[in-house]
């Protein structure tokens, strides 16, 4: 009965998002009705400020992927700016070649920007933030030099003129169409990327680079094709704004622009599409509406950046954001439904994971030495020790964030790779984390369909575009996301943002997104600290149900009682070494385990 | 030519090295990395014009009030944009409110005191060609701070407890030390040695609200290829950083040095993110 049920519920998910979507969609079709009747004004100053917001839009969309999804602070993005300008404008006025339409010189310009955008993203992929800040801002200031030396091409300070562009976008309103035209293309493009795995993969990233690490996500990869896909639209702008200024000079970009750029992510909320476009509207407009301050203007820049920082770091999204507001139900019962867990689990495999002598030291402190450990599949497997004996020292060789000294780790009969926990997913190990890993501004069913990230099929043009293969994605983990939650019994919390949860249902999330794996072997880092115990017991059936579906489990707990209870081997580390290894009631009686860990 | 390289060059590497030993100080007390450093050595540099220049206030008043700001600028640093998100020091949130904070100050001096680079009161009308004061000056107070830095550090209880924070904060606080009071007063003197930087530099670099994203970026340089808090580096980078930026100025032209320091700065750090000197690995898990 129950099951049925379940797809009852899982079936009319679909109808109660469609409101809801159609809620979302509503200021993004406002805006863009707003944008193309505002020429029936006639108003030809604003045309120029209006088409100049959807010049910054195409830029900022694009990097509001680095800063506001993926956390990069990229504050020199003028350069690519620049880059875009000057390279559209050489072309269609042929200072370096003959001289080729501007349309295909923006298109140039967008693989220019995009080749650029990879160069100055790379040292993100290294470098400590403040760093990453620093290189951006220097690659700005040397495209400004080298506009200012290189004469021949660019005109140097007397400048070169910027492109027309002819038809079918002809005039100043016909510019403003085209403009507009290529800033809904973004709008599109990025609200698509934002709600698909590469969005949510690259929020992970910036929240808790950990966890999306350990889901399988390659952060190198990811990053780069986010930073061509963010310059190529920068190139674009740059195009643009060239058009618009009608002439460009060295001056025309300063620090200002990015600081413009940054500012209206920022305001706008990091993780919005819709924010950091209102957020870039306001910022275009400001410094018309209150003329006499345009002096001022990048002190008022700096002033609202320091407030947003200090204040409100959430921006607008998390002022509009009112479903959030709403109380949840207060006194909320976790039950988990072990029985949905062949549904969720069916068709994967488990694999014994064996550790054969392995050895790890820190300077002096030998954390781990010669330690061997099986954990068969179909099984729970204990490992507990006194606090600093070695065991989360032991999953993290496992999970590869350490490598030892000595020994090996093997899955089955692969070797899994020291030093790689962005390889283990694809082994098909999982894991939970001692304090939990979320992103907190993400909804619960998010969170969750992070950890089933590499079983997307769509590749990051098909998610741009919605095609087929990404919409089926999004269904599959979608659904499977629901059912794990289901699963651990947080399917009401589903929509509710993670960071609103509370300690122990952070705990149960953890799990349903481990689950996404689909995991061969499952390695639990004290889950159960911080729980009642009627949640501990709760805990102990799905913990042992899991294994029960042929997945090996390593559980790393403090509770002796949860231990003795759902185990079915149990090892006992003390200072790194194995103190005694067996079934718990061995362990239970054993003299020096009682003495060191357990008590009388 | 090669004297004026090497005057002009060590000149310049002195100021950028003063800057860089700047975000030191700051980074020990804190492990923030501030955008302030350059903002000091512009403001160093304007302000002593004003106090002297515009004001006619004699040399030395105007040094000490110079510094007496620095040291002020400082002190607000650390209360408006460093303290409130040290808690959080993990989002990086510092990265912008320093960076806000310096843009208010950059973008307050360019409304003031205008746009355009004005002259540096020349202090002691002796000597001439690198015996000038704009060539020697900047030298003798990069020496002066690291001598007077070594000796804080050494030789002072003060200076001890500096270091005790520098190296674990959480176990500086357990043993009683008052971290907050010490912080602001690093932050007031990182205020002091980035006002002098730009003070002593003044004559070279003019009073120009542009020479802040210069000297954020070239001081930044040093430090960051040296390894970050180390003041060796800072000094060492720095004067090399200068002559060659004065070679490649003289000999193939300023837009390549700006580029080949741009390349060598990224390069080095891809290959060794942690500097050429020093590592750190965190536990992450």
């Amino acid at each position: 009965m129950t099951d049925l049920t379940q797809a009852a519920m899982l079936a009319t998910m679909p109808r109660s998002s469609w409101r809801a979507r159609l809620g979302k969609l509503a200021p993004f079709l406002a805006l863009g009705l707003a944008g193309l009747a505002f020429p029936l004004l006639g108003d030809s100053y604003w045309g120029v400020i209006v088409t100049r917001a959807c010049v910054y839009w195409v830029l900022v969309a694009g990097l509001n992927m680095v800063v506001g999804f993926a956390g990069q602070i990229a504050i020199g993005w003028v350069g690519l700016l620049t880059l875009g300008a000057y390279t559209t404008s050489a072309m269609t006025a042929g200072t370096a070649m003959p001289a080729v339409s501007p349309y295909l010189a923006l298109v140039a310009s967008a693989a220019i920007g995009g080749v650029f955008g990879l160069i100055v993203g790379m040292p993100a992929l290294r470098l400590r933030t403040f760093y990453f800040a620093m290189a951006t801002l220097g690659f700005s200031t040397i495209v400004t030099q080298v506009a200012l030396a290189w004469k021949s091409v660019t005109g140097g300070g007397i400048g070169v003129p910027g492109p027309v562009f002819g038809w079918p976008f002809v005039g100043d309103w016909g510019f403003y169409y085209f403009c507009l035209l290529l800033a809904g293309l973004c709008t599109w493009m990025t609200a698509n990327l934002a709600a698909s795995r590469f969005g949510r993969a690259l929020v992970a990233i910036r929240d808790t680079e950990v966890a999306a690490e350990s889901s399988g996500i390659a952060k190198p990869r990811l990053l780069m094709i986010v930073f061509l896909f963010s310059g190529a639209l920068a190139g674009v702008a740059g195009g643009l704004f060239s058009s618009l200024q009608s002439y460009i000079t060295p001056d025309a970009f300063t620090f200002d622009l990015s600081v413009l750029f940054f500012i209206a992510i920022l305001i706008g909320g990091r993780g919005s599409v819709l924010g950091p476009l209102l957020g870039t509207l306001l910022l275009t407009a400001l410094p018309e509406i209150a003329a006499p301050l345009v002096a001022w203007s990048t002190f008022l820049y700096a002033a609202l950046l320091l407030a947003i920082v200090l204040l409100v770091p959430g921006g607008i999204a998390d002022l509009l954001d009112f479903k959030n507001r709403r109380p949840l139900e207060q006194h909320r019962e976790i039950v988990p439904r072990p029985e949905l867990l062949m549904q969720l689990l069916h068709g994967k495999r488990g694999e014994t994971l064996s550790l054969s002598g392995v050895s790890l030291r820190f300077g002096g402190v030998q954390a781990i030495s010669n330690l061997d450990l099986d954990v068969r599949r179909e099984e729970v497997h204990g490992l507990i020790g006194p606090n600093g004996s070695g065991k989360t020292t032991t999953l993290n060789v496992i999970s590869g964030y350490y490598a030892p000294q000595a020994g090996e780790v093997r899955l089955g009969k692969v070797i899994l790779p020291p030093q790689a926990p962005q390889l283990r997913a694809s082994e098909r190990i999982a894991r939970t984390f001692q304090t939990p890993r979320l992103i907190g501004s993400a909804s619960v069913v998010e969170n969750v369909m992070i950890g089933g990230t590499i079983d997307g099929r769509g590749s990051f043009i098909e998610s741009l575009l919605t095609l087929p293969r990404h919409r089926r994605d999004e269904a599959v983990l979608r659904e499977r996301a629901m059912l794990a939650l289901l699963t651990v019994g947080l399917d009401q919390l589903a929509e509710v943002r993670a960071d609103r949860l509370q300690h122990s249902e952070l705990r149960f999330m953890e799990i349903a997104r481990a689950l996404m794996l689909q995991p061969a072997c499952l390695l639990l880092d004290e889950p159960a600290a911080g729980l009642s115990a009627e949640e501990i017991r709760r805990l102990g059936v799905l913990i042992k149900a899991i294994s029960r579906t042929g997945t090996s489990v390593l559980l790393v707990e403090h509770h002796a009682d949860l231990i003795f209870d759902i185990c079915d081997r149990v090892t006992v580390l003390n200072l790194g070494r194995v103190l005694a290894a067996g079934t718990p009631d061995e362990i239970r009686s054993h003299r020096e385990v009682v003495s060191a860990y357990l008590g009388a | 030519m090669l004297e004026s390289i090497v005057s002009y060059g060590l000149a310049i590497g002195a100021v950028y090295a003063l800057i860089g030993i700047t975000y030191n100080v700051m980074f020990s007390a804190s492990r923030v990395f501030s955008f302030t450093a350059g903002m000091l050595g512009m403001l160093g540099g304007v302000l002593g014009a004003l106090f002297i220049g515009k004001l006619g206030l004699p040399a030395i008043v105007g040094f000490v009030l110079v510094l007496a700001c620095g040291a002020v600028i400082g002190v607000v640093t650390e209360i408006v944009a460093v303290r409130p998100v040290l808690k959080s020091i993990e989002q990086h949130l510092y990265v912008l409110s320093t960076l806000a904070f310096a843009l208010l100050v950059q973008q307050l001096t360019a409304i003031e005191w205008g746009t355009e680079a004005q002259p540096f009161p020349r202090l002691i009308p002796i000597g001439s060609g690198w015996l000038d004061q704009q060539f020697w000056l900047p030298l003798l107070a990069c020496a002066a701070t690291i001598v007077g830095l070594e000796f804080l550090y050494r030789r002072t209880l003060v200076g001890r407890a500096f270091l005790a924070i520098a190296e674990d904060s959480y176990a500086a606080r357990a043993l009683g030390l008052p971290e907050q009071r010490l912080r602001l007063a690093s932050f007031a003197l990182a205020g002091v040695i980035g006002a002098l930087a730009g003070f002593t530099g003044g004559e070279m670099l003019l009073a120009f609200f542009g020479n802040q994203s210069i000297l954020s970026f070239y001081g930044f340089v040093p430090v960051a290829l040296g390894g970050m808090g180390s003041n060796r580096g800072a000094v060492i980078g720095g004067l090399a950083l200068g002559l060659f930026q004065q070679a490649a100025n003289f000999l193939v032209g300023g837009i390549f040095a700006a580029v080949a320091v741009f390349v060598v700065f990224i390069a080095v750090l891809l290959l060794r993110p942690e500097g050429l000197a020093g590592a750190t690995l965190s536990r992450r898990v």
